[in-house]
């Protein structure tokens, strides 16, 4: 039972690592639909984030620095993607397409073209890494059964991008609704002309919405490289920004929703991983195919029928024209 | 006129072409990651480099930067007077499939593909159930736990066979330790998750493996960094991954598609080339282990004899390791 116990608990440990990067991803994609821009390039962001952080540290041997370029080169793109769709009012699932499709591409080439590994960046060591930080007192928490576990493994011994993706949930649910420019961001994306009346510049909200998003995947795509992995892999986001944006929908485009939706998904990763081969009480050893499944069926589940109807910002998808 | 002068030339040219085509022409055409990508095609360009080396002979090559572009490059080199062609991995199969119908005189060869069937056509497949076995032997050995794990790539039945033929090894050695085996994913992404990979590791390591071998591609990359930051071993696969992470990657099982590479265009060169399937096995040098400075320290004079004993009696025909693909499952 202890070890049970002591399994479950590792297994909510791995869904806060695996969660994380769909949560940051979440945060941007909350901004930008809340603004109206349909934003199905969280992926290429968080690719292009991914890619930018593990180079420049590599070059450079900073962690902080690689962050600071993920963060720049991710909010480079969310402005290419604003370019496209609010300058020049393009379509903007094409547009976001187009940036999944650039990062795909660029990232490999460059990585070639720089380090000559077949697109993959060299190993960082530990110290160019963003690792877990040890909590104070986790030695003496230890002492205190169950309480003293938790707190070792749960909430001590993450690493600091970790508990960045835990806070922006707060701060995103603050800034959206405890803020002037949260309410203005919000009446954007319902309304665009009732702001515009009011003689607030639509482009320019909804320009920041998308970097405040790029900033966001930046972190999610330096956490994948330089935190939870020590290098960059071609197309190692595989598939997380567009779960995010799945989560997006899921949690009705509000951010503590998304956030639960986000550990939902983390937690069924998380239990996959953990599950394979492993003979569980009463039902037995589950077949790996039924286990990689379980995700997908769940998601069809949940949609089908658990989630209500999701109602997404009014003017979404729709460039606004004076 | 000038145009007519310009077309008649070209027509000489390419006359001449073809009359030098009648020498000796190897070509190679890597696939996705270019040659130096430190894995399968650098491989590839190992078994070249070697080759021209020896004969003098410059092989013309080509890096395939997308799908598209494989059946280009093939015609393309034929064109150029090309009379042996090497196509560089499974994602070649359909292009080169095609090819060698259009050009019944010019030699083909591919590697990692075993189930087309053209006279001008040779296909190198490898054991690597031989050679996950070896490996497995080495994990047994250098286990204090007595648990090891493997990581696959995507689900499919080449994947399966690498850790049919590491448990075999490994329950040999040990007959009672476990391994746990996990898969990445059912899909391609699985190939490029790190992440997963690491998670997947560190689940393994939760449950007491410290030995784990993975045969993931890019996915890999995330087992050898969480065993490292465990402080764990973990097996590198394909080509020589032990400079990965020093000291923590106990060896690696190589595939030798230099080895591929350089019989290809050695027995062209000679007029021995055949067409068909070749399989190549510890025997034939195909699959082996390695052993450099990186992982000189891990592997005590017992785990390098126990291999040199496993890869013995394999190549003897005493023991005999079971292909997973064969019949789609795996004894153990």
């Amino acid at each position: 039972m202890a070890d049970f116990m002591l399994q479950l608990l590792l297994t909510f440990d791995a869904t806060l690592r695996l969660a994380t990067p769909l949560i940051l991803c979440a945060m941007a994609g909350i901004f930008s639909e809340r603004s109206g821009i349909v934003d199905i390039s969280l992926e290429g962001k968080l690719l292009s984030g991914a890619f930018v952080a593990a180079a420049v540290t590599a070059l450079t041997g900073s962690p902080w620095i690689g962050l600071m370029a993920a963060i720049c080169a991710s909010v480079f793109m969310s402005l290419i993607h604003g370019f496209a769709c609010i300058t020049h009012r393009g379509d903007q699932v094409v547009s976001g397409l187009a940036i999944n499709i650039l990062a795909s591409g660029l990232t490999i080439i460059i990585g070639i073209a720089l380090f000559k590994k077949g697109g993959q960046t060299p190993a960082l060591s530990s110290d160019e890494r963003f690792r877990g930080i040890e909590w104070f007192g986790v030695n003496l928490m230890d002492n205190i059964p169950i309480i003293g576990t938790i707190y070792r493994q749960l909430i001590s011994g993450h690493s600091l991008l970790v508990y960045m993706a835990l806070l922006a949930v707060p701060l995103c649910a603050f800034i959206l609704y405890r803020t002037r420019y949260g309410l203005r961001l919000r009446a954007v994306g319902e309304k665009p002309e009732s702001v515009d009346s009011a003689g607030v510049s639509v482009a320019w909200l909804r320009y920041r919405a998308l970097i405040i998003g790029g900033i966001f995947c930046g972190i999610a795509g330096a956490y994948l490289s330089i935190s939870h992995g020590a290098n960059f892999v071609r197309e190692m986001s595989a598939g997380k920004g567009y779960i995010a944006l799945a989560a997006v929908i899921f949690g009705n485009w509000r951010p503590i929703k998304a956030f639960y939706a986000c550990l939902l998904f983390g937690f069924l990763d998380a239990a996959t991983s953990r599950l394979q081969g492993v003979d569980i009480p009463l039902i037995g050893e589950i077949p790996i195919q039924l286990m990689l499944a379980i995700p997908y069926i769940v998601t069809v589940l949940l949609l089908a029928g658990f989630i209500g109807r999701p109602t997404p910002p009014a003017a979404i998808g729709v460039p606004y024209e004076k | 006129m000038k145009l007519k002068t310009t077309l008649m030339t070209a027509a000489f040219s390419m006359a001449a072409t073809i009359a030098m085509g009648a020498d000796f022409k190897p070509a190679v055409i890597y696939d996705m990651g270019g040659k130096f990508d430190k894995s399968f095609n650098e491989g590839v360009w190992a078994g070249v480099k070697k080759f021209t080396d020896e004969t003098g002979v410059e092989v013309m090559e080509f890096e395939v930067t997308n799908e598209a572009q494989r059946e280009q490059a093939m015609t393309r080199m034929v064109q150029r007077g090309a009379t042996v062609v090497l196509g560089v991995g499974f994602a070649q199969a359909d292009a080169i499939d095609k090819i060698a119908g259009e050009n019944p005189d010019v030699q083909f060869s591919i590697i990692d593909v075993s189930w087309l069937d053209k006279p001008n056509l040779r296909q190198y497949a490898f054991k690597e159930q031989e050679g996950s076995y070896i490996v497995g032997v080495a994990a047994a050995m250098a286990s204090e736990t007595g648990k090891v794990g493997f990581v696959g790539g995507m689900d499919i039945p080449l994947i399966r066979a690498f850790g049919c033929g590491y448990v075999q090894g490994v329950k040999a050695t040990k007959a009672d330790a476990e391994v746990f085996e996990n898969m990445t994913g059912t899909t391609p992404t699985a190939w490029n998750d790190p992440a997963k990979g690491a998670e997947l590791t560190q689940g393994q390591i939760d449950r007491g493996a410290d030995v784990i071998y993975q045969a993931a591609g890019g996915t890999g990359v995330g087992v050898i960094q969480a065993a490292k930051d465990a402080g764990k071993l973990s097996i590198g696969v394909d080509s020589n991954q032990n400079h990965m992470a020093p000291g923590s990657v106990l060896t690696s099982m190589l595939k030798r598609v230099d080895v591929a590479a350089y019989s290809t265009f050695k027995d062209a060169m000679d007029g021995n080339f055949t067409a068909g399937v070749q399989n190549l096995g510890l025997a034939e040098g195909g699959v082996g282990w390695a052993l450099d400075e990186n992982n000189a320290e891990l592997i005590t004079p017992e785990i390098k004899a126990a291999i040199e004993d496993a890869t013995a009696k394999i190549v003897s025909g005493d023991v005999v390791v079971h292909d997973y693909r064969a019949d789609n499952t795996c004894p153990m």
